[in-house]
């Protein structure tokens, strides 16, 4: 398991680790297969650009995964995503990187619960936010082992 | 002369009807092949001997696992549109996690068109569709809520 972080080490301003992506069109079939997500924008390169497309595109649901992965990366395994959304405002393309990254904006105690909010968003290598978003987190507390109710 | 409106009478007739629910085993290859997908080596959701010794007792699914838990009603209606713009791209998502998705689950997927509405875009017209997942498990509990933004342009 990932080292844990907790609600006492962390303060608003600060970023949290960033995480690289390369999905390919491989990688966006596998995703069609496993989500079920089978719009041919995703593979078939004349469909996307009959549709205006320049080519095939990123699912929005796998770069928003990508952002899920990220998160629970830095949560660990006391955390919980109590809510995640994301807006897809440009293109990630199959064949670029696709950079992920959050920032903590908010900590505070609700409801006995340790949360942070942050500011979370992707990048494409012409450092274009493509899919800006926001998360609600709960971390555990140096005194509270978990971060989230049973 | 205005264009007539994106949308359809059809179409406003639809907004806030429930669909028709859909039910959903998961197994455990779902939530692995599901991790695969998004190339995500987490133990969480890879490997059950270490998951089970982590606080939830075992395999969870990932957080965006509801994106494999579609409504079949609602994904009709997505492609389906009765609207005359035809080009469709995803807006946005929203999801509320309320607990773990599990191997063995059986999540029952709700769902409904909550909301539509018109704007201009760089390329013209454009439909938002807002379309809103409840998702339950066996034991009656809530497990996700999940807020989906399409367009038609």
């Amino acid at each position: 398991m990932s080292r844990q972080t907790y609600f006492e080490d962390v303060e608003p301003g600060q970023e949290i680790p960033s995480l690289t992506k390369h999905p390919t069109t491989q990688q966006l079939v596998k995703w069609a297969g496993a989500s079920g997500d089978f719009y041919q924008i995703h593979y078939d390169k004349d469909f996307a650009q009959a549709q205006g497309l320049t080519g095939v595109i990123v699912h929005g649901w796998l770069t928003f995964s990508f952002l899920g992965q990220l998160l629970t990366d830095w949560i660990g395994e006391g955390g919980w995503i109590k809510k995640v959304s994301v807006s897809y405002r440009g293109m990630n393309y199959p064949g670029e990187d696709i950079f992920l990254k959050g920032k903590i904006t908010k900590k505070y105690i609700q409801d006995a619960e340790h949360i942070v909010e942050l500011e979370v968003w992707s990048e494409n290598p012409r450092g274009e936010r493509t899919t800006p978003g926001r998360a609600v987190v709960a971390l555990p507390s140096r005194k509270e082992p978990v971060g989230r109710p049973a | 002369m205005p264009q007539d409106s994106a949308i359809t009478p059809e179409l406003k007739a639809l907004v806030g009807k429930e669909m028709a629910p859909t039910r959903w085993e998961v197994t455990k290859g779902d939530i692995v092949r599901f991790a695969q997908a998004i190339g995500d080596p987490n133990p969480l959701w890879n490997d059950e001997e270490q998951a089970r010794q982590s606080r939830h007792g075992g395999l969870i699914a990932p957080p965006t696992f509801p994106a494999s838990l579609v409504s079949e009603e609602m994904t009709k209606l997505v492609f389906d549109t009765p609207t005359p713009l035809k080009r469709l791209l995803n807006g946005g998502n929203e999801l509320e996690l309320y607990q773990p998705i599990r191997p063995g689950d059986q999540i029952t997927v709700t769902g409904r068109l909550a909301n539509v509405r018109e704007g201009q875009g760089a390329t013209g017209r454009m439909l938002f569709l807002i379309f809103e997942a409840n998702y339950i498990n066996q034991s009656g509990k809530a497990v996700a809520k999940g807020r989906n933004t399409f367009i038609r342009y």
